[in-house]
């Protein structure tokens, strides 16, 4: 399989602080990768600026081309989407509206068959077309803001923290579909908190602590590392957890 | 008072607030898109205005040249900005809009500028002159800050404001100008009369308004413009470029200021910086429709040109005094009504 996202000894700042520091990572094609760590690991931080949301230090490179020349609405048409930790939804506006903007790179005809996809993952968006995203439930709006995403037939998509504030069984319903994606033929590299599930979908995994990357390798054999499950899965007990 | 000098005064104040709607609109749509507050809106009513009457004369007016100079420019910020990377497609793409375009104008104004001229004609040739001097002008200004702070961008604003202000003086000279009415026709309506001009006036102004609802409602463009307005982000994780959004915005503004101009030069005379008036009393709407309303915008521009009307019937020299005084009373309840919100930072 060959690298779809290649990133090497990458560093990142906010002025003199680096939040990043010296990470290298790869995300193959239809691979679902996941980054864990714990609140300010880095991990935000690390997907911003792969977007070219904020400056990367060292080398960038997506389906083969480098990107350090490209800004953010290149590496979108070029096939990287982002669902950010914030959503960025465009609140004033329908759902319908939010999705087809989704597809402002892609010609009319492929937006179609975008709105399609996007409808039979996520049937409660079809549902609530008419209605104004920023008046959707936190759930609908996390599944928005993937179909959003989705609606611009991105070849890796990158999810920050989709778990972030939502109810157990919308969780599941989410880390569902993103196991889905890989069907479609649509990466994933996934940042979460919540390791136990994002584990639990993906091939392989990068654990962050304090803006370097600790630990990798494949999910089943981080999710069973003693460290990894004494600091991330430790507190989750069996009998309660989130899926 | 009688009924007939209200209806007079009433008329005229809404043939103005028209035209003020449409400037307090295009200052909306500015700010929302780019966070500009579009002082040289004035100069576009009046390059608008001038080019026209001079086109009118047989003159080719110098706002034909200052394109030509400003693209020069813009081509010139293009090649500097892509100076690592320059590749053939983008750069033909900027030399046909800053240098052939502009070009193109001023040939087709050299060729097409007579005496004889249709009216038709000259108005184009003076919208197509203001709409690039807009496009230019967000290239040159604008786009450079477009990361800056609202207060940047306003300084900037004001320093194109006088920039432009200043070249209109030398384009027209001092002296006022007044240009042919679009039509000499007239209605008579019990004790009103209405002319062609203020019909068209209204017409234009009902048209935009329209257009604009609908390209902003119903078009994908249109859609684009409303999100870079709503979440600048999110615009761009979807691919939607700020300096493309910009650009359609002042393009719109500069036509829009331009028309306004059109439309004003053959009831008053117009002075190179007559314009600056007329934008403040649309910035006056804008800002009573909080700069981000656009029915409320509207309205509150006939309410700035009925109080116009009716001050400078009362008390003319107090006109310009009462009509900016409206914004203070808006100003006190708007910061009561609303607890201070932190500027966005991006």
């Amino acid at each position: 399989m060959s690298a779809l996202l290649k990133v090497g000894d990458a560093h990142v700042a906010y002025g003199k602080v680096e939040a990043v520091r010296s990470v290298s990572l790869e995300v193959a094609d239809n691979e679902i990768v996941t980054i864990i760590g714990a609140n300010g690991a880095g991990k935000t931080t690390l997907l911003n600026a792969i977007m070219g949301i904020l400056p990367l230090k060292g080398f960038a490179a997506f389906a083969g081309a480098d990107m350090a020349s490209l800004d953010i609405e290149d590496r979108v048409a070029a096939g990287l989407s982002l669902v950010p930790e914030h959503r960025e939804l465009f609140g004033t506006m329908n759902v319908e509206d939010n999705l087809q903007l989704g597809a402002f790179r892609i010609p009319k005809a492929i937006a179609a068959k975008s709105f399609e996809r996007v409808y039979t993952l996520f049937p409660r968006l079809k549902e609530r077309r008419k209605q104004l995203a920023g008046t959707l439930s936190g759930g609908e709006q996390q599944m928005l803001a993937m179909g959003r995403a989705l609606m611009g037939a991105p070849k890796l998509l990158m999810l920050d923290e989709p778990s972030l504030g939502l109810a157990p069984i919308i969780v599941a319903d989410i880390f569902r579909t993103i196991g889905e994606l890989r069907a479609a033929g649509v990466s994933v590299l996934l940042v979460e908190q919540n390791a136990q599930a994002a584990l639990k979908i993906a091939d392989r995994a990068y654990v962050m602590e304090l803006g370097e990357f600790v630990l990798n390798g494949p999910a089943s054999d981080i999710a069973t590392n003693a460290r990894v499950a004494a600091s991330y899965l430790g507190f989750t007990h069996e009998g309660e957890s989130a899926i | 008072m009688n009924t007939t000098i209200m209806l007079f005064l009433l008329q005229d104040g809404i043939t103005n607030g028209a035209i003020y709607a449409l400037l307090g609109l295009a200052l909306v749509l500015v700010f929302a898109v780019t966070r500009v507050i579009l002082i040289p809106q004035g100069e576009f009513v009046t390059y608008g205005a001038l080019s026209y009457a001079m086109l009118a004369t047989g003159q080719v007016p110098g706002t034909a040249r200052l394109a030509v100079a400003m693209g020069v420019v813009a081509f010139g910020l293009d090649l500097y900005a892509a100076r690592r990377a320059l590749r053939l497609k983008p750069v033909s793409r900027s030399a046909a809009l800053n240098i052939v375009l502009p070009a193109a104008i001023l040939a087709l104004t050299y060729a097409l500028a007579g005496p004889k001229t249709p009216i038709a004609v000259n108005i184009v040739l003076s919208l197509l002159i203001v709409a690039v001097i807009g496009l230019f002008l967000y290239r040159i200004a604008f786009q450079p800050l477009a990361h800056t702070s609202v207060l940047v961008l306003l300084i900037a604003s004001v320093g194109c404001h006088l920039a432009l202000q200043g070249l209109g003086l030398v384009f027209f000279g001092a002296e006022g100008l007044r240009g042919p009415a679009l039509s000499n026709a007239a209605v008579t309506l019990g004790p009103l009369r209405f002319t062609g001009q203020s019909l068209a006036v209204y017409g234009l102004t009902i048209a935009f308004i329209v257009g604009l609802w609908l390209f902003f409602g119903f078009t994908l463009m249109g859609k684009a413009l409303r999100a870079t307005a709503v979440n600048r982000l999110g615009a761009r994780l979807v691919g939607i470029r700020t300096t493309l959004s910009g650009q359609i915005a002042f393009l719109l503004a500069s036509v829009i200021g331009a028309i306004s101009g059109i439309l004003i030069v053959p009831i008053t005379t117009l002075y190179y910086d007559t314009g600056f008036l007329i934008g403040l009393k649309g910035f006056i709407a804008a800002i009573i429709g909080g700069l981000v309303s656009y029915p409320l915008t509207a309205v509150a521009a006939l309410v700035v040109g009925c109080v116009e009307a009716f001050s400078s019937f009362y008390a003319s020299n107090f006109k310009e005094v009462i009509v900016f005084t409206l914004i203070i009373p808006v100003l006190l309840l708007r910061s009561l009504a609303a607890p201070a919100v932190e500027e966005e930072k991006d």
